[in-house]
C-alpha cells in the first residue's frame, strides 16, 4: 500500500519532470506531440481544481454556521451569492448548461452589477489606509527609510501630469529612478527568485521536496 | 497639540483623500499627459501593423484590477480595430472573462465589426504556463471552442493562425504573475513580439524585461492607459482620471512630508 | 448611546440611498429595466463597501460575503462552460451518445480520472489518490521551468549593455545597473559572511534595493488611487450622471 501512497506519486512526479525537462531540448515531432498531449492534460485536470477552492470555501462557512461562531449569520449570504449565480449559470438564459453559453442572460447581469462593483471597490478600500500609512508611518528614522522615502516621492510626482508642471526634470528624475536602480534591484531579485524555483523544481524531481504529497503516511 | 496631529482621526485623512479625488474629477479639467516610450513602443508597434495582422490580446486581470486595466484594454482595442487588424482574446482568470468579451464586442460594434470574421474571444483556460505552451504547439488544442461554444478551427478570423507563432503581435494585460510566464513559456520558447499593460503595482517590476528586450513596450497602471488614449486621440476615462490622481499624489506627498515633520518635532521636544 | 448612534447614521444612510435612487427613477434619469436597476445595484455594493471606512458593519458584511459567493459561483460556471463542458464533456460523453461526426477521445479519460482524483483530497480513506495527480500537475510544471527560467530569467537578464557607450551618461547608467544586480545578488548571498568587501558590496546592494522599494511604493500608491478614481467616477458619472 505505502507502494501506492508514496512511491508512486514519487515516480510520477521524477518522470514527468525529467521527460518534460528533457523534452525542451528534443525538438523532434514525436517530443513535441508529447508536450501537445500533455500540456493540454494539464489544463483538464487543473479545470477541476476550482472544486477544490469550492469546497474549501464552503466547508469554511458551512462550519461557521453549524458551530455558531460569531458572524456565522453573514455566512449564509455566502451560500446565497453563490446559490443565485450557480443557478442562473446552468439555466444559461432557458438553454441550460448543457449548450452552448448563452449571451444577456440573468447570470451575466449578477456578474456585471454585484461581482464587477463590490470587487473593484474592495481593493479601491486599500487607497485610503495607504493614504493614512503615508501620514503616520512613512517615517525617515534611518538612511536607509530616507533613500526609499525620496525615491518614492520623486516617482509619486513624476508619473503624474502635475509633476511636469512643479519640474521638468520630475519625470527625467522618475524615469531614471524606474529604469537605472530600479530595474538594477529588480533584475537581481528576478535572477535570486528563478535560481530558487529551479532550485525547488529539482528538489521536487528528485523526492527532495515532498510538500504537495500532503500530510497523512 | 503635535501629539494630536500625529494621532489624528484616520477618518479625517479619509475624507482628505475623497475630496481631493472627487473635486477634480467634478471641476472637469483635463491635465496634459506627457507620453513615456514604453507606451509609445506599443503604439508604433499596432499601428505599423497591416491590414488583417493577428492581434492576440490576453485579458489576464479581473475586476478586482478593473479600474486600471480595462481602460487600458479599450483604448488599445479601439487602436486595433481603427488599424483594421484582427483581433483575438483569451483569459487566464476565470473573473475576466465578462470584461474581457463585453470590451471586444462592444467597441468592434463601434467600428461595425463582425465576431467571428474581426474578432473573436476563446475564453478561459486554466494552467498559466500549460495554455501557453498547448497555444504554442496548436491554438485549436488549446481552444477547441471559443467563449460561445462555436467551433474554433474554421472560424475566418483565425484564418492563418495555427499557433503563438503565427501572431504578429501578442499583448498581455496583466494583474498578476502573467506577463513573466508569457516570456518565459510564450515569447522565448515560441518567439513572438511581445508588449504588456499592467497594474502599476507591478509596474516597477516589469523594468528588467524591457531593457532585455524580451518586452517591446509597457503600460502601467491608470498613467499608461491614459497614455495610450492620449497616442489614439481619443481621451476618456483615464485621460480624465489624470486630474485627480495628480492631485490625490500631492496629498499624499504633503502627508508624508507633514507627518515626518511632525514626528521629528515630536521628538525633539521630547 | 455609541451604539445607537451608529443604527441613526446607518438606517438614515439607507434611507438616503433609496431616496436619491427613487428621485432618480421617477425624474427618467436612470432607466430602470435598461441598464437602471444594475446602476443602482452596482452602486449599492460600491456604497457598502466603501461603509467599512467609517467602521466594519453588517451592510459591509453582507456585501463582502455575497461578493465571495457570487464570485465563487461565477468561477464554477465559468469552468464549466470553458473547460469542463468543452475538453471532457463534449469530447468524451456526448459522442458516445449522439452521433457528432467525431469519435470520443478516450484518452481524455486520462487527465478527467485524475482531476477527479485530485477531489479526493478531502477524503480521509482515499486522499492518497490525489497525490498521483499533483505529482503529474508538479512534476509537469518542474520539467519545464527548468530549462524555461534558466533561458528567459537568467541567461537573458545576464547580458548586460557594454560600458563603452557612445556617451558619458549612458555608460555611467550602464555601469550602475552592473553594479546593482551584482550587489543585489551579494546582498541575497548569504552563504558568505557579510564583511570587509562583501559587506560594502552587500551595503550597495541595499541602497539599491532601497530606491526600488521607493519606487514600487509610489507605484502601489498610483495603483490604489487609479482604482479609487475609477469607482468614484462610476458613483458619479454613471450613477448620478454628475459628470459626461
Amino acid at each position: 500500500m505505502n507502494f501506492l501512497k508514496r512511491t508512486i506519486p514519487l515516480i510520477i512526479a521524477f518522470v514527468m519532470g525529467v521527460t518534460m525537462a528533457l523534452q525542451y531540448y528534443v525538438p523532434h515531432e514525436v517530443s513535441q506531440s508529447l508536450l501537445k498531449v500533455v500540456s493540454r492534460w494539464g489544463i483538464t485536470i487543473g479545470g477541476f481544481a476550482v472544486f477544490l477552492g469550492a469546497y474549501s470555501l464552503f466547508h469554511l462557512h458551512l462550519t461557521k454556521i453549524k458551530r455558531k461562531l460569531p458572524g456565522w449569520g453573514y455566512s449564509t449570504f455566502v451560500f446565497l451569492g453563490a446559490g443565485i449565480t450557480i443557478v442562473f449559470g446552468l439555466y444559461n438564459g432557458g438553454e441550460f448548461f448543457w449548450q452552448d453559453k448563452q449571451e444577456g442572460t440573468m447570470f451575466e447581469w449578477i456578474y456585471f452589477n454585484v461581482q464587477v462593483p463590490a470587487g473593484a471597490t474592495m481593493f479601491s478600500i486599500l487607497a485610503f489606509f495607504m493614504a493614512s500609512a503615508a501620514y503616520r508611518t512613512f517615517r525617515a528614522r534611518t538612511n536607509e527609510a530616507t533613500i526609499l522615502l525620496i525615491a518614492a516621492i520623486i516617482v509619486m510626482l513624476g508619473r503624474v501630469p502635475i509633476g511636469t508642471m512643479i519640474s521638468q526634470y520630475l519625470p527625467i528624475a522618475a524615469d531614471w529612478i524606474m529604469s537605472v536602480p530600479n530595474m538594477a534591484a529588480k533584475r537581481g531579485i528576478l535572477i535570486g527568485v528563478s535560481i530558487g524555483a529551479i532550485a525547488t523544481s529539482l528538489k521536487i524531481i528528485f523526492g527532495i521536496e515532498r510538500a504537495y504529497l500532503g500530510g497523512g503516511d | 497639540m503635535i501629539e494630536r496631529l500625529i494621532n489624528l482621526d484616520r477618518r479625517i485623512i479619509f475624507m482628505f483623500v475623497a475630496i481631493a479625488v472627487t473635486v477634480p474629477l467634478l471641476a472637469k479639467f483635463n491635465l496634459p499627459v506627457r507620453t513615456t516610450r514604453d507606451v509609445e513602443n506599443i503604439f508604433n508597434k499596432i499601428d505599423s501593423l497591416p491590414e488583417n495582422s493577428h492581434v492576440l490580446i490576453a485579458f489576464d486581470y479581473d475586476p478586482a484590477s478593473k479600474e486600471e486595466l480595462q481602460p487600458m484594454a479599450e483604448a488599445l482595442l479601439h487602436h486595433c480595430y481603427q488599424k483594421d487588424v484582427k483581433v483575438i482574446g483569451m483569459t487566464l482568470t476565470p473573473g475576466g472573462t465578462g470584461l474581457a468579451v463585453s470590451a471586444i464586442e462592444n467597441i468592434g460594434k463601434q467600428y461595425d465589426k463582425t465576431k467571428g470574421t474581426d474578432f473573436v474571444f476563446l475564453g478561459y483556460k486554466t494552467g498559466v504556463e500549460l495554455v501557453m505552451i498547448n497555444m504554442g504547439e496548436n491554438i485549436y488544442s488549446a481552444f477547441p471552442e471559443d467563449f460561445q461554444g462555436n467551433p474554433t478551427l474554421n472560424l475566418p478570423v483565425l484564418e492563418g493562425i495555427d499557433s503563438l507563432k503565427d501572431f504578429d503581435y501578442v499583448v498581455d494585460l496583466a494583474s498578476g504573475s502573467s506577463i513573466e510566464a508569457w516570456i518565459a513559456f510564450g515569447k522565448e520558447k515560441y518567439g513572438f513580439d511581445l508588449g504588456a499593460g499592467c497594474t502599476a503595482v507591478i509596474g516597477p517590476d516589469m523594468y528588467p524585461f524591457l531593457q532585455s528586450e524580451q518586452l517591446n513596450g509597457l503600460m502601467s497602471g491608470l498613467k499608461g492607459a491614459a497614455e495610450y488614449e492620449t497616442l489614439i486621440k481619443q481621451e476618456s476615462s483615464a485621460v480624465a482620471g489624470m486630474s485627480p490622481q495628480s492631485v490625490v499624489h500631492i496629498l499624499v506627498v504633503l502627508f508624508v512630508l507633514f507627518g515626518n515633520t511632525m514626528y521629528f518635532m515630536s521628538k525633539r521636544n521630547r | 448611546m455609541k451604539k445607537s448612534r451608529d443604527v441613526y447614521i446607518l438606517f438614515s444612510t439607507l434611507i438616503l440611498f433609496f431616496l436619491v435612487n427613487i428621485f432618480y427613477l421617477s425624474m427618467g434619469w436612470l432607466d430602470f429595466w435598461g441598464k437602471g436597476l444594475g446602476i443602482v445595484t452596482g452602486a449599492a455594493f460600491t456604497l457598502a463597501m466603501y461603509s467599512f471606512l467609517y467602521k466594519d458593519n453588517p451592510v459591509f458584511k453582507i456585501a463582502e460575503n455575497l461578493f465571495v459567493g457570487v464570485a465563487m459561483g461565477y468561477w464554477i460556471i465559468i469552468t464549466w462552460f470553458n473547460i469542463l463542458k468543452p475538453d471532457v464533456f463534449e469530447t468524451i460523453l456526448v459522442p458516445i451518445f449522439k452521433e457528432t461526426g467525431t469519435p470520443p477521445q478516450f484518452t481524455i479519460l486520462i487527465p478527467t480520472l485524475l482531476g477527479m482524483f485530485m477531489l479526493l483530497r478531502f477524503s480521509k480513506k482515499l486522499a492518497w489518490m490525489s497525490r498521483w495527480s499533483f505529482a503529474f500537475i508538479v512534476g509537469l510544471g518542474s520539467g519545464i521551468t527548468i530549462p524555461n527560467f534558466i533561458h528567459a530569467f537568467i541567461l537573458k537578464q545576464l547580458t548586460f549593455d557594454s560600458l563603452i557607450a557612445p556617451s558619458i551618461p549612458v555608460s555611467i547608467n550602464n555601469f550602475l545597473v552592473l553594479l546593482g544586480v551584482v550587489s543585489v545578488l551579494i546582498y541575497f548571498f548569504f552563504s558568505v559572511e557579510h564583511k570587509g568587501v562583501v559587506g560594502g558590496i552587500s551595503i550597495i546592494g541595499v541602497w539599491f534595493l532601497m530606491i526600488a522599494f521607493g519606487a514600487s511604493f509610489g507605484y502601489t500608491v498610483m495603483a490604489r488611487m487609479s482604482l479609487l478614481i475609477g469607482r468614484i467616477q462610476f458613483l458619479i458619472r454613471d450613477w448620478l450622471g454628475l459628470i459626461q
